[in-house]
Protein backbone atom coordinates (compact mmCIF):
# COMPACT_ATOMS: atom_id res chain seq x y z
CA UNK A 1 0.00 0.00 0.00
CA UNK A 2 1.61 2.82 -1.19
CA UNK A 3 1.99 6.44 0.60
CA UNK A 4 -0.34 8.36 -1.69
CA UNK A 5 -3.03 5.72 -1.10
CA UNK A 6 -3.02 5.56 3.05
CA UNK A 7 -3.38 8.88 2.63
CA UNK A 8 -6.45 8.71 0.72
CA UNK A 9 -8.46 6.74 3.30
CA UNK A 10 -7.05 9.24 5.87
CA UNK A 11 -8.34 12.16 4.42
CA UNK A 12 -11.67 12.20 2.72
CA UNK A 13 -13.07 15.56 1.97
CA UNK A 14 -17.13 15.60 1.04
CA UNK A 15 -19.34 17.78 -0.54
CA UNK A 16 -23.21 17.61 0.35
CA UNK A 17 -25.53 17.97 -2.27
CA UNK A 18 -29.03 18.14 -1.34
CA UNK A 19 -31.31 16.93 -3.89
CA UNK A 20 -34.90 17.64 -3.33
CA UNK A 21 -34.46 16.22 0.36
CA UNK A 22 -36.89 17.39 3.46
CA UNK A 23 -33.83 18.79 5.36
CA UNK A 24 -33.88 15.10 7.73
CA UNK A 25 -30.93 13.69 6.59
CA UNK A 26 -29.23 16.92 5.70
CA UNK A 27 -29.41 17.94 9.40
CA UNK A 28 -28.36 14.47 10.76
CA UNK A 29 -25.46 14.91 8.06
CA UNK A 30 -24.43 18.01 9.81
CA UNK A 31 -24.66 16.39 13.21
CA UNK A 32 -21.96 14.41 12.15
CA UNK A 33 -19.76 17.88 11.87
CA UNK A 34 -20.59 18.63 15.84
CA UNK A 35 -18.58 17.95 18.21
CA UNK A 36 -20.78 15.68 19.84
CA UNK A 37 -19.68 12.41 16.88
CA UNK A 38 -16.82 15.04 15.59
CA UNK A 39 -15.65 13.24 12.05
CA UNK A 40 -12.85 15.81 11.71
CA UNK A 41 -10.55 12.65 13.86
CA UNK A 42 -11.21 10.92 10.75
CA UNK A 43 -9.90 13.27 8.62
CA UNK A 44 -13.42 13.97 7.01
CA UNK A 45 -13.80 17.49 6.55
CA UNK A 46 -16.77 19.55 4.96
CA UNK A 47 -15.90 21.11 1.90
CA UNK A 48 -18.49 23.24 -0.13
CA UNK A 49 -16.57 22.78 -3.38
CA UNK A 50 -17.04 19.58 -5.25
CA UNK A 51 -13.63 20.47 -6.91
CA UNK A 52 -11.51 20.13 -3.68
CA UNK A 53 -13.89 16.92 -2.40
CA UNK A 54 -13.32 13.40 -2.59
CA UNK A 55 -16.96 11.82 -1.30
CA UNK A 56 -20.01 13.49 -2.93
CA UNK A 57 -22.86 12.81 0.00
CA UNK A 58 -26.45 13.10 -1.35
CA UNK A 59 -29.61 13.56 0.52
CA UNK A 60 -32.94 13.41 -1.04
CA UNK A 61 -34.93 11.49 -4.14
CA UNK A 62 -33.55 13.20 -7.40
CA UNK A 63 -36.13 14.95 -9.98
CA UNK A 64 -35.78 16.17 -12.76
CA UNK A 65 -34.78 19.97 -12.08
CA UNK A 66 -32.13 18.54 -9.57
CA UNK A 67 -30.48 15.76 -12.16
CA UNK A 68 -28.56 18.02 -14.57
CA UNK A 69 -27.03 19.67 -11.41
CA UNK A 70 -26.02 16.20 -9.26
CA UNK A 71 -24.71 15.61 -13.03
CA UNK A 72 -22.59 18.55 -12.94
CA UNK A 73 -21.64 18.44 -9.21
CA UNK A 74 -20.53 14.73 -10.04
CA UNK A 75 -18.37 15.50 -13.15
CA UNK A 76 -16.84 18.56 -11.60
CA UNK A 77 -15.00 15.86 -8.92
CA UNK A 78 -11.60 15.16 -9.68
CA UNK A 79 -10.64 11.27 -9.25
CA UNK A 80 -10.62 9.10 -7.49
CA UNK A 81 -13.75 9.91 -6.05
CA UNK A 82 -17.35 8.03 -4.19
CA UNK A 83 -20.87 8.94 -4.08
CA UNK A 84 -22.59 8.06 -0.75
CA UNK A 85 -26.89 8.02 -0.80
CA UNK A 86 -28.04 9.04 2.33
CA UNK A 87 -31.48 8.19 3.67
CA UNK A 88 -34.22 6.33 2.05
CA UNK A 89 -35.19 8.64 -0.96
CA UNK A 90 -31.26 9.06 -2.13
CA UNK A 91 -31.29 4.88 -2.37
CA UNK A 92 -34.36 4.90 -4.19
CA UNK A 93 -36.73 7.26 -4.19
CA UNK A 94 -38.58 6.97 -0.75
CA UNK A 95 -41.94 7.54 -0.30
CA UNK A 96 -41.78 9.87 -3.41
CA UNK A 97 -40.68 7.30 -5.73
CA UNK A 98 -44.27 7.55 -7.86
CA UNK A 99 -44.65 11.23 -7.68
CA UNK A 100 -44.35 13.08 -11.34
CA UNK A 101 -41.54 14.94 -10.87
CA UNK A 102 -39.19 12.42 -9.46
CA UNK A 103 -37.28 9.99 -11.00
CA UNK A 104 -35.93 8.10 -8.11
CA UNK A 105 -32.39 7.32 -6.44
CA UNK A 106 -29.15 8.77 -6.66
CA UNK A 107 -28.19 5.85 -9.03
CA UNK A 108 -30.08 6.57 -11.91
CA UNK A 109 -28.13 9.98 -12.42
CA UNK A 110 -24.31 9.00 -10.72
CA UNK A 111 -22.82 5.72 -10.19
CA UNK A 112 -23.62 5.33 -6.54
CA UNK A 113 -20.88 2.90 -3.84
CA UNK A 114 -22.21 3.22 -0.53
CA UNK A 115 -26.48 3.25 0.16
CA UNK A 116 -26.91 4.10 3.87
CA UNK A 117 -31.07 3.72 4.45
CA UNK A 118 -32.65 5.23 6.80
CA UNK A 119 -35.72 7.90 7.25
CA UNK A 120 -34.26 9.98 8.73
CA UNK A 121 -30.28 8.07 8.86
CA UNK A 122 -29.11 8.00 11.65
CA UNK A 123 -25.40 9.73 12.17
CA UNK A 124 -24.12 6.73 13.09
CA UNK A 125 -24.98 5.41 9.80
CA UNK A 126 -23.38 7.97 7.72
CA UNK A 127 -20.40 7.50 9.81
CA UNK A 128 -20.65 3.80 9.12
CA UNK A 129 -21.78 4.37 5.83
CA UNK A 130 -18.68 6.43 5.23
CA UNK A 131 -16.13 4.39 6.72
CA UNK A 132 -17.66 1.64 4.13
CA UNK A 133 -16.50 4.09 1.21
CA UNK A 134 -13.21 3.99 2.67
CA UNK A 135 -12.74 0.36 2.43
CA UNK A 136 -14.16 0.15 -0.79
CA UNK A 137 -11.47 2.74 -1.75
CA UNK A 138 -8.72 0.36 0.16
CA UNK A 139 -9.50 -2.53 -2.18
CA UNK A 140 -11.38 -4.18 0.55
CA UNK A 141 -14.67 -6.06 -0.22
CA UNK A 142 -17.35 -4.99 1.65
CA UNK A 143 -18.59 -8.10 3.18
CA UNK A 144 -15.08 -8.79 4.92
CA UNK A 145 -16.30 -5.23 6.49
CA UNK A 146 -19.50 -6.03 7.54
CA UNK A 147 -18.50 -9.13 9.43
CA UNK A 148 -15.34 -8.05 10.75
CA UNK B 1 28.65 25.88 -1.26
CA UNK B 2 27.63 26.67 1.84
CA UNK B 3 25.03 29.00 1.06
CA UNK B 4 23.76 26.42 -1.21
CA UNK B 5 23.60 23.98 1.44
CA UNK B 6 21.17 26.27 3.84
CA UNK B 7 18.84 27.17 1.10
CA UNK B 8 18.20 23.32 -0.20
CA UNK B 9 18.15 22.34 3.88
CA UNK B 10 15.59 25.31 3.78
CA UNK B 11 13.34 24.07 1.35
CA UNK B 12 13.31 20.42 2.53
CA UNK B 13 12.78 21.23 6.41
CA UNK B 14 10.77 24.31 6.08
CA UNK B 15 7.42 22.35 5.38
CA UNK B 16 8.08 19.88 7.31
CA UNK B 17 7.69 22.14 10.22
CA UNK B 18 4.96 23.57 8.71
CA UNK B 19 2.80 20.87 7.96
CA UNK B 20 3.58 20.06 11.88
CA UNK B 21 2.22 23.51 13.10
CA UNK B 22 -0.69 23.37 11.00
CA UNK B 23 -1.80 19.65 12.42
CA UNK B 24 -1.00 21.20 15.53
CA UNK B 25 -3.17 24.35 14.85
CA UNK B 26 -6.10 21.37 13.76
CA UNK B 27 -5.55 19.48 16.80
CA UNK B 28 -5.81 22.62 19.62
CA UNK B 29 -8.34 24.05 17.73
CA UNK B 30 -10.74 20.67 18.13
CA UNK B 31 -9.48 20.58 21.84
CA UNK B 32 -10.62 23.99 22.09
CA UNK B 33 -14.13 23.42 20.61
CA UNK B 34 -14.06 19.89 23.18
CA UNK B 35 -13.46 17.60 20.29
CA UNK B 36 -10.67 14.77 19.80
CA UNK B 37 -9.25 16.34 16.22
CA UNK B 38 -7.63 14.97 13.88
CA UNK B 39 -4.05 13.08 14.23
CA UNK B 40 -1.49 15.63 14.00
CA UNK B 41 -0.07 14.77 10.44
CA UNK B 42 -3.39 15.15 8.99
CA UNK B 43 -1.76 18.36 7.08
CA UNK B 44 0.79 15.13 5.06
CA UNK B 45 -1.91 13.11 4.55
CA UNK B 46 -4.43 16.15 3.01
CA UNK B 47 -1.34 17.03 0.69
CA UNK B 48 -0.50 13.66 0.05
CA UNK B 49 -4.00 12.63 -1.26
CA UNK B 50 -4.17 15.80 -3.32
CA UNK B 51 -1.17 14.89 -5.21
CA UNK B 52 -2.68 11.29 -6.21
CA UNK B 53 -5.99 13.14 -7.48
CA UNK B 54 -6.26 13.70 -11.22
CA UNK B 55 -5.27 17.11 -13.06
CA UNK B 56 -8.15 19.38 -13.74
CA UNK B 57 -7.00 22.61 -14.51
CA UNK B 58 -9.43 25.29 -16.42
CA UNK B 59 -6.27 27.01 -17.71
CA UNK B 60 -2.16 26.91 -17.81
CA UNK B 61 -1.86 30.71 -17.02
CA UNK B 62 -3.76 29.55 -13.59
CA UNK B 63 -0.89 27.09 -13.18
CA UNK B 64 2.07 29.41 -13.75
CA UNK B 65 0.48 32.18 -11.46
CA UNK B 66 0.19 28.95 -9.16
CA UNK B 67 3.94 28.09 -9.32
CA UNK B 68 5.08 31.80 -9.54
CA UNK B 69 3.41 32.10 -6.12
CA UNK B 70 5.31 29.07 -4.93
CA UNK B 71 8.61 29.75 -6.55
CA UNK B 72 8.90 33.54 -5.14
CA UNK B 73 7.60 31.91 -1.44
CA UNK B 74 9.97 29.90 -1.74
CA UNK B 75 13.09 32.54 -2.95
CA UNK B 76 12.18 35.05 0.21
CA UNK B 77 11.78 32.03 2.54
CA UNK B 78 15.65 31.09 0.72
CA UNK B 79 16.91 35.20 1.19
CA UNK B 80 15.65 35.36 5.14
CA UNK B 81 17.76 32.10 6.15
CA UNK B 82 20.80 33.23 4.34
CA UNK B 83 20.56 36.59 6.04
CA UNK B 84 20.10 39.03 3.11
CA UNK B 85 18.29 42.46 2.30
CA UNK B 86 15.30 42.73 5.06
CA UNK B 87 13.42 44.84 1.91
CA UNK B 88 14.52 43.41 -1.24
CA UNK B 89 12.25 39.79 0.89
CA UNK B 90 9.23 41.58 1.42
CA UNK B 91 8.97 43.00 -2.52
CA UNK B 92 9.97 39.30 -3.65
CA UNK B 93 7.24 38.68 -1.08
CA UNK B 94 4.85 40.65 -2.42
CA UNK B 95 5.63 39.30 -6.08
CA UNK B 96 3.87 35.96 -4.47
CA UNK B 97 1.38 37.57 -3.00
CA UNK B 98 0.75 38.97 -6.51
CA UNK B 99 0.87 35.86 -8.72
CA UNK B 100 -1.93 34.38 -6.16
CA UNK B 101 -4.02 36.95 -7.07
CA UNK B 102 -3.98 36.93 -10.48
CA UNK B 103 -4.30 32.67 -10.60
CA UNK B 104 -7.07 33.95 -8.79
CA UNK B 105 -8.06 36.61 -11.70
CA UNK B 106 -7.13 34.08 -14.53
CA UNK B 107 -10.09 31.89 -14.07
CA UNK B 108 -14.33 32.60 -14.99
CA UNK B 109 -15.62 31.50 -11.65
CA UNK B 110 -17.50 34.98 -9.76
CA UNK B 111 -16.02 32.89 -6.33
CA UNK B 112 -12.09 33.10 -7.55
CA UNK B 113 -13.18 36.57 -8.48
CA UNK B 114 -14.33 37.68 -5.10
CA UNK B 115 -11.20 35.45 -3.00
CA UNK B 116 -9.21 37.54 -5.13
CA UNK B 117 -10.32 41.09 -4.76
CA UNK B 118 -10.33 40.02 -1.26
CA UNK B 119 -6.45 38.71 -1.07
CA UNK B 120 -5.94 42.78 -2.67
CA UNK B 121 -7.30 44.22 0.37
CA UNK B 122 -5.35 41.48 2.64
CA UNK B 123 -2.43 43.38 0.83
CA UNK B 124 -3.55 46.80 0.94
CA UNK B 125 -3.63 46.18 4.89
CA UNK B 126 -0.61 43.96 5.41
CA UNK B 127 2.44 45.31 3.17
CA UNK B 128 2.66 48.68 4.15
CA UNK B 129 3.21 47.57 7.67
CA UNK B 130 5.78 44.98 6.38
CA UNK B 131 7.18 48.02 4.90
CA UNK B 132 7.63 50.08 7.94
CA UNK B 133 8.94 46.64 9.16
CA UNK B 134 11.93 47.14 7.11
CA UNK B 135 11.98 51.11 8.08
CA UNK B 136 12.48 50.33 11.56
CA UNK B 137 15.03 47.93 11.47
CA UNK B 138 16.80 50.13 9.53
CA UNK B 139 16.54 52.89 11.43
CA UNK B 140 18.00 50.45 14.74
CA UNK B 141 20.82 48.71 13.00
CA UNK B 142 21.58 51.29 9.87
CA UNK B 143 21.16 48.19 7.46
CA UNK B 144 18.15 46.25 5.65
CA UNK B 145 20.45 43.10 5.86
CA UNK B 146 19.18 40.72 8.27
CA UNK B 147 22.97 39.01 9.25
CA UNK B 148 23.55 42.57 10.77
CA UNK B 149 20.60 41.86 13.33
CA UNK B 150 22.05 39.22 14.65
CA UNK B 151 25.20 40.96 15.85
CA UNK B 152 23.10 43.75 17.66
CA UNK B 153 20.63 44.29 20.75
CA UNK B 154 17.22 42.70 20.33
CA UNK B 155 14.87 44.50 18.37
CA UNK B 156 11.99 44.15 20.23
CA UNK B 157 13.29 46.77 22.85
CA UNK B 158 13.15 49.06 20.30
CA UNK B 159 10.29 47.98 17.96
CA UNK B 160 7.70 46.63 20.45
CA UNK B 161 5.22 48.64 19.22
CA UNK B 162 5.96 47.26 15.18
CA UNK B 163 6.18 44.00 16.75
CA UNK B 164 2.80 44.20 18.07
CA UNK B 165 1.54 44.93 14.04
CA UNK B 166 3.63 42.14 12.83
CA UNK B 167 1.43 39.91 15.48
CA UNK B 168 -1.33 41.35 13.64
CA UNK B 169 0.35 40.48 9.84
CA UNK B 170 0.43 36.83 11.22
CA UNK B 171 -3.15 36.38 11.55
CA UNK B 172 -3.71 37.69 7.91
CA UNK B 173 -1.04 35.38 6.57
CA UNK B 174 -1.98 32.46 8.34
CA UNK B 175 -5.82 33.37 7.07
CA UNK B 176 -7.28 33.13 10.52
CA UNK B 177 -10.43 34.95 11.94
CA UNK B 178 -11.08 37.66 12.23
CA UNK B 179 -9.21 37.90 8.58
CA UNK B 180 -10.00 34.58 7.02
CA UNK B 181 -11.78 36.08 3.92
CA UNK B 182 -10.29 35.53 0.87
CA UNK B 183 -9.97 31.67 1.81
CA UNK B 184 -10.50 30.08 5.17
CA UNK B 185 -9.53 26.57 6.48
CA UNK B 186 -12.66 26.29 8.47
CA UNK B 187 -15.38 28.43 6.19
CA UNK B 188 -15.53 25.68 3.36
CA UNK B 189 -19.38 27.36 2.74
CA UNK B 190 -18.50 31.00 2.20
CA UNK B 191 -17.60 32.07 -1.34
CA UNK B 192 -16.83 28.11 -2.34
CA UNK B 193 -13.28 28.90 -0.75
CA UNK B 194 -13.00 31.83 -2.49
CA UNK B 195 -9.39 32.17 -3.98
CA UNK B 196 -8.45 28.83 -4.22
CA UNK B 197 -11.90 27.63 -6.08
CA UNK B 198 -10.93 26.56 -8.94
CA UNK B 199 -7.44 25.08 -7.95
CA UNK B 200 -7.93 21.12 -7.77
CA UNK B 201 -5.97 18.06 -6.98
CA UNK B 202 -2.42 18.69 -7.38
CA UNK B 203 -2.43 22.25 -7.40
CA UNK B 204 -4.51 22.41 -4.82
CA UNK B 205 -1.68 21.14 -2.98
CA UNK B 206 0.73 23.18 -4.43
CA UNK B 207 -1.32 26.75 -3.19
CA UNK B 208 -1.43 24.36 0.45
CA UNK B 209 2.56 23.44 0.66
CA UNK B 210 2.95 27.42 -0.17
CA UNK B 211 1.20 28.14 2.65
CA UNK B 212 3.18 26.08 5.28
CA UNK B 213 6.17 27.88 3.52
CA UNK B 214 4.61 31.26 4.14
CA UNK B 215 3.68 30.23 7.76
CA UNK B 216 7.51 29.36 8.13
CA UNK B 217 8.61 32.59 6.43
CA UNK B 218 6.46 34.79 8.65
CA UNK B 219 7.27 33.30 11.82
CA UNK B 220 10.73 33.56 11.46
CA UNK B 221 10.31 37.08 10.26
CA UNK B 222 8.92 37.77 13.89
CA UNK B 223 12.15 35.77 15.29
CA UNK B 224 13.99 38.51 14.12
CA UNK B 225 12.86 40.39 16.83
CA UNK B 226 14.83 38.56 19.40
CA UNK B 227 18.16 37.43 17.27
CA UNK B 228 20.05 37.10 19.80
CA UNK B 229 19.96 34.74 21.70
CA UNK B 230 17.92 33.01 18.27
CA UNK B 231 16.04 30.08 20.35
CA UNK B 232 14.23 32.87 22.57
CA UNK B 233 13.00 34.41 19.20
CA UNK B 234 12.16 31.22 18.06
CA UNK B 235 10.44 30.47 21.68
CA UNK B 236 8.53 34.31 20.96
CA UNK B 237 7.52 33.08 17.71
CA UNK B 238 5.90 29.62 18.88
CA UNK B 239 4.22 31.47 21.31
CA UNK B 240 2.48 34.15 18.90
CA UNK B 241 1.79 30.75 17.41
CA UNK B 242 -0.19 29.79 20.12
CA UNK B 243 -1.61 33.35 20.46
CA UNK B 244 -3.35 33.11 17.22
CA UNK B 245 -5.17 30.16 17.87
CA UNK B 246 -6.73 31.50 20.72
CA UNK B 247 -7.20 34.41 18.29
CA UNK B 248 -8.98 32.30 15.67
CA UNK B 249 -10.94 30.62 18.39
CA UNK B 250 -12.55 33.81 20.25
CA UNK B 251 -12.82 35.88 17.31
CA UNK B 252 -16.06 36.37 14.03
CA UNK B 253 -14.72 37.01 11.06
CA UNK B 254 -15.12 40.59 10.03
CA UNK B 255 -15.94 42.58 6.69
CA UNK B 256 -12.88 43.48 4.60
CA UNK B 257 -13.28 47.21 5.03
CA UNK B 258 -13.36 46.61 8.91
CA UNK B 259 -9.94 44.53 7.96
CA UNK B 260 -8.54 47.81 6.17
CA UNK B 261 -9.66 50.03 8.76
CA UNK B 262 -7.99 48.11 11.78
CA UNK B 263 -4.96 46.81 10.35
CA UNK B 264 -4.65 50.91 9.27
CA UNK B 265 -5.93 52.63 11.76
CA UNK B 266 -3.94 50.55 14.52
CA UNK B 267 -1.06 48.86 12.55
CA UNK B 268 0.27 51.30 10.75
CA UNK B 269 -0.43 54.44 13.75
CA UNK B 270 1.87 52.11 16.12
CA UNK B 271 4.57 51.78 13.08
CA UNK B 272 4.83 55.56 12.58
CA UNK B 273 4.37 56.12 16.21
CA UNK B 274 7.58 53.79 16.49
CA UNK B 275 9.44 55.39 13.46
CA UNK B 276 8.95 59.05 14.51
CA UNK B 277 10.16 57.88 17.80
CA UNK B 278 12.89 56.28 16.87
CA UNK B 279 14.00 59.62 14.41
CA UNK B 280 13.52 61.74 17.62
CA UNK B 281 15.80 59.80 19.81
CA UNK B 282 18.38 59.69 17.02
CA UNK B 283 18.37 63.39 16.53
CA UNK B 284 18.50 64.10 20.38
CA UNK B 285 15.17 65.73 20.66
CA UNK B 286 14.07 63.00 23.09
Amino acid sequence: MGLVHKSRIKSPWIVHFDCSSCNGCDIEVLACLTPVYDVERFGIVNMGNPKHADVLVVTGAVNRRTARVLKKVYDQMASPKMVIAIGACACSGGVFHNCYNVQGGVDTVVPVDVYVPGCAARPEAIIDGVVLALNKLAGAAPKEVASS
Amino acid sequence: MRETLIAVITLVVAPLIGGLLFGIDRKITARMQRRVGPPILQPFYDILKLIGKDRIVTNKAQLIWAYGYLFFVMASLIMLFLGQDLLMLVFVLAFGGISFILGGFSTKSPYSHIGANREIMQMVSYEPVLILMAVGVYLVNGSFIIKDIFTKTPLLVNLWPIFIAVLVILTIKMRKSPFDISTSHHAHQEIVKGITTEYSGPYLALIELTHWYELILVLGLISLFWATPLWIGILIALGSFILELFVDNISARMYYAWMVKFTWGIGLTLCVINIVWLLLVKQGVI
